[in-house]
């Protein structure tokens, strides 16, 4: 019931394997993505996209990927393709909202979280956060407690007098890291990003 | 069910049909007993909300049935869930066009002080864009905390001083 | 009225926006603190008269960046968190959460657990269909239903309770096994919830089903088609409801639901009736579910006595023993020991498929989690559906879709 990835891969040339845990995933260029998505959806029979999700890998280059998740109602199986995203700085790929219209808004939700551009997508712009955050929140440098800023709508920020803040993280969550020696595993806040020097406003 | 009210001393053989109180007494006293509630409801304590106004908990005890979804309508905001600086906005706006006298409730941990949810996107406490009254303890409060929590909104509220606040110039 | 251009029947549901004077448009803002959008979502409406021409949902005020907490602490403190996304069936998002770091780490459940899972999985499952129904209901205008369903929503969750400790915020299945097992009896509560169950749902469907005001509202209003239903990814109920067959608990089995008899409700045309009576019948299914489970319920042990490095050890042992009380110090302080990998689970939670894309550098934290809410999707094809529906079926539709934005906006 799999995919035959020698079959595919003759005609999708940049078509890789990836190890994966579970499904069947490939690994697959920028600019076979579409014509990939649309034989996988018109000739294996895979019509349900269930997921898209970005990936921030840190320090690699290319440094940002999208993962997709699709989902055949008639096989009953999964496939995960990942696809690399064009340029470190400002990362690109193209839309697959063509294919399948769920694609909409999860490719809006990850411009929103990870800042990659979507060519072709009808309607980018941010669908969880605020229209004029500055920020992509899932990207490793930003941190959990996030960036003092100032709060949506100007009317209702004069009046109140309250902005964005850290979030203070004096409570944890806390876990140990990995290290060579029990002393230093000290159970400690992956961010430290907060500071105490930030009372809470009264 | 007879209503005891220590601040009303009336004694219909000697007074007749005249009852002399406090104004604040009678005032606080009215407003006590029909506080209508705009359930400001966001996330996870909604659920707990819903729960005290149907039937086994049964908020229309204390007189707070008559849950309003307009501000218009409402003395008071019950905030169940986390804000988000999102929705801070929205929070702020639907209570600056309830009418007042007005108070407010933060119901669980989350409206109290950001709860569980220390990140980038939520709010932490909604006392810092709105006035809050009674804070409720819990994630999510149970309905008999939230019952409670409102019993005491009545106690405050039957101690305030409303006649100033009604003869203030504002 | 010779000339008359608009032809609305409104005593009959089929009527669509059929004007062709271009008249002018009336943009209305719905919520995001409105009575029928179940929370805060915002929809911006433009209307022709009582007409939807367009509509743009706006989402994200409850974003509370549950993916980026995930990455900052270990599998087992996020458990929690699963509670939180869909509030209603907090049980099931457990399980879900669970067995998709059980799949990243390689754990095998043994049998009495997959089948306390089980039961779970369908108590939430019912828990969160009644309020879907009694507050539909009461968006077309039947608070009576809400008080029905309500009630018994107490019942569970006094069931809920006693298993977990939690009315709402269950946290019961970990990683690797469950909080603790089932407490004397409880089966026998549960039977006897679901016997009772049976007569109460039978007087909802008294009182809705065949009654002329609430097919005339639902029937016929806002089918969804086969085609864009796939297309725009709905899944769970809304999916069966336009007439796709598919239902994970059956493709693709999990937690041992291969071992039960059960049939999945299909829809026809995809419409709001269709969806009211898809999750009926789900709860009678779920009440089968429950009775074989309970009948056949295995003994053995509740949690994978295998897994050292996941499982915290029993308490008694963490008390006497050394050993075990560093294995939990660890446990506890650097998080279940998961090896790398990229996994995707879901399964097939109340409101639609849950799931969780899990992407791991080995250790106690996640680098990456991804969650999959079924109501995201459910609510991505509003642009879609909505055009052409009236104004007073919005609530009716929103109603009908069955989301919650706990697991839309994380």
């Amino acid at each position: 019931m799999t995919l035959s990835f020698e079959t595919l891969a003759k005609q999708f040339d940049s078509l890789t394997q990836r190890p994966s845990s579970d499904y069947d995933a490939f690994n697959v260029d920028a600019d076979q993505l579409v014509a990939l998505c649309e034989h996988l959806r018109d000739k294996e029979g895979f019509s349900l996209l269930v997921d898209v999700a970005g990936i921030d890998w840190n320090d690699q280059s290319p440094r940002f990927s999208v993962a997709y998740h699709l989902y055949s109602v008639i096989k009953q199986c999964y496939v995960r393709l990942v696809c690399a995203c064009v340029g470190d700085e400002s990362p690109e790929v193209p839309s697959i909202v063509s294919v399948w219209p769920a694609a909409n808004w999860h490719e809006r939700e990850t411009y929103d979280m990870f800042g990659i551009h979507f060519k072709g997508h009808p309607d980018l712009r941010r669908i969880l956060m605020w229209d004029d955050y500055k920020y992509h929140p899932l990207r490793k440098e930003f941190p959990l407690a996030g960036i003092e800023d100032e709060l949506p709508a100007a009317d209702v920020r004069e009046r109140v007098d309250a902005n964005v803040i850290a979030a203070p993280m004096m409570g944890g969550p806390f876990y140990a890291q990995a290290a060579d020696h029990m002393s230093q595993r000290e159970p400690s806040a992956a961010d430290q990003s907060w500071a105490e020097s930030n009372p809470k406003r009264d | 069910m007879s209503t005891e009210n220590l601040e009303v001393g009336y004694n219909s053989r000697i007074e007749g049909d005249v009852i002399v109180s406090k104004a604040d007494a009678v005032i606080n006293w009215v407003r006590k007993n029909s506080v209508w509630p705009m359930p400001m409801g966001l996330a996870c304590c909604a659920i707990e909300l819903m729960a005290t106004g149907a039937a086994r908990f049964d908020m229309s005890r204390f007189g707070m049935e008559v849950m309003r979804f307009s501000p218009r309508q409402a003395d008071c905001m019950i905030v169940a869930g986390t804000v988000t600086y999102k929705a801070a906005e929205v929070v702020r706006r639907v209570y600056e066009q309830m009418a007042s006298p007005k108070w407010v409730v933060a119901m669980g941990a989350c409206a109290s002080t950001g709860g569980m949810y220390r990140s980038y996107a939520v709010m932490q406490g909604v006392d810092r864009i709105v006035p809050v009254d009674v804070y409720i303890s819990g994630c999510p409060p149970r309905p008999e905390a939230l019952l409670d929590g409102m019993m005491r909104l009545q106690e405050k509220i039957s101690q305030e001083r409303s006649l100033t606040q009604l003869t203030k110039k504002r | 009225m010779a000339t008359q251009q608009k032809e609305i029947n409104l005593g009959d549901n089929s009527a669509r926006y059929q004007s062709e004077v271009p008249g002018e448009t009336m943009s209305l803002n719905m919520g995001p603190s409105h009575p029928a959008t179940h929370g805060v979502l915002r929809l911006k409406l433009e209307l022709d008269g009582d007409f939807i021409t367009k509509c743009d949902p706006v989402i994200g005020y409850l974003h509370r960046g549950d993916e980026k907490i995930a990455e900052n602490m270990t599998y087992n403190q996020f458990v929690p968190y699963t509670d939180r996304l869909d509030y209603l069936a907090p049980l099931h998002n457990n399980v879900t959460y669970a067995i998709a770091v059980e799949k990243l780490a390689g754990l095998e459940m043994p049998p009495r657990c997959e089948a306390i899972r089980v039961i779970c999985c369908e108590l939430a499952r019912i828990s969160s269909h009644l309020l879907g129904i009694g507050v539909y209901g009461m968006d077309a205008g039947a608070f009576t239903i809400f008080l029905y369903t309500f009630t018994e929503r107490e019942k569970l969750y006094t069931l809920f309770e006693e298993l977990t400790g939690a009315r709402l915020t269950t946290s019961y299945t970990r990683i690797g096994g469950l909080m603790r097992d089932i407490p004397e009896g409880w089966l026998g509560r549960v039977n006897n919830f679901i016997n009772q169950l049976g007569p109460i749902l039978e007087e909802v469907d008294g009182l809705l089903t065949r009654n002329t005001i609430w097919m005339k509202r639902t029937e016929g209003v806002c089918p969804i088609s086969k085609e864009d239903a796939l297309a725009y990814g709905l899944t769970g109920p809304n999916l069966r409801a336009s007439g796709v067959d598919a239902d994970l608990r059956r493709d693709k089995p999990y937690s041992g639901y291969e071992n039960y008899d059960f049939e999945i409700p299909i829809g026809t045309s995809g419409d709001c009736y269709d969806r009211y009576l898809v999750r009926m019948e789900e709860i009678r299914q779920s009440m089968s579910i429950v009775r074989q489970a309970i009948e056949k319920m295995p003994d053995g042990p509740w949690y994978a006595e295998e897994a050292k490095k996941i499982f915290p050890p029993r308490k008694d042992k963490i008390l006497t023993k050394m050993e075990e009380l560093i294995q939990n110090f660890m446990i506890v302080t650097e998080g279940p020991q998961i090896p790398p990998g990229e996994v995707y689970f879901e399964a097939e939670n109340p409101k639609g498929v849950l799931g969780f894309f899990i992407v791991s550098k080995g250790g106690g934290v996640p680098y990456r989690m991804k969650i999959r809410g079924p109501s995201f999707c459910s609510l991505s094809i509003l642009p879609k559906v909505m055009p052409g529906l009236m104004i007073t079926d919005v609530p009716i539709v929103l109603g009908s879709l069955d989301f919650v934005m706990g697991e839309c906006d994380r």
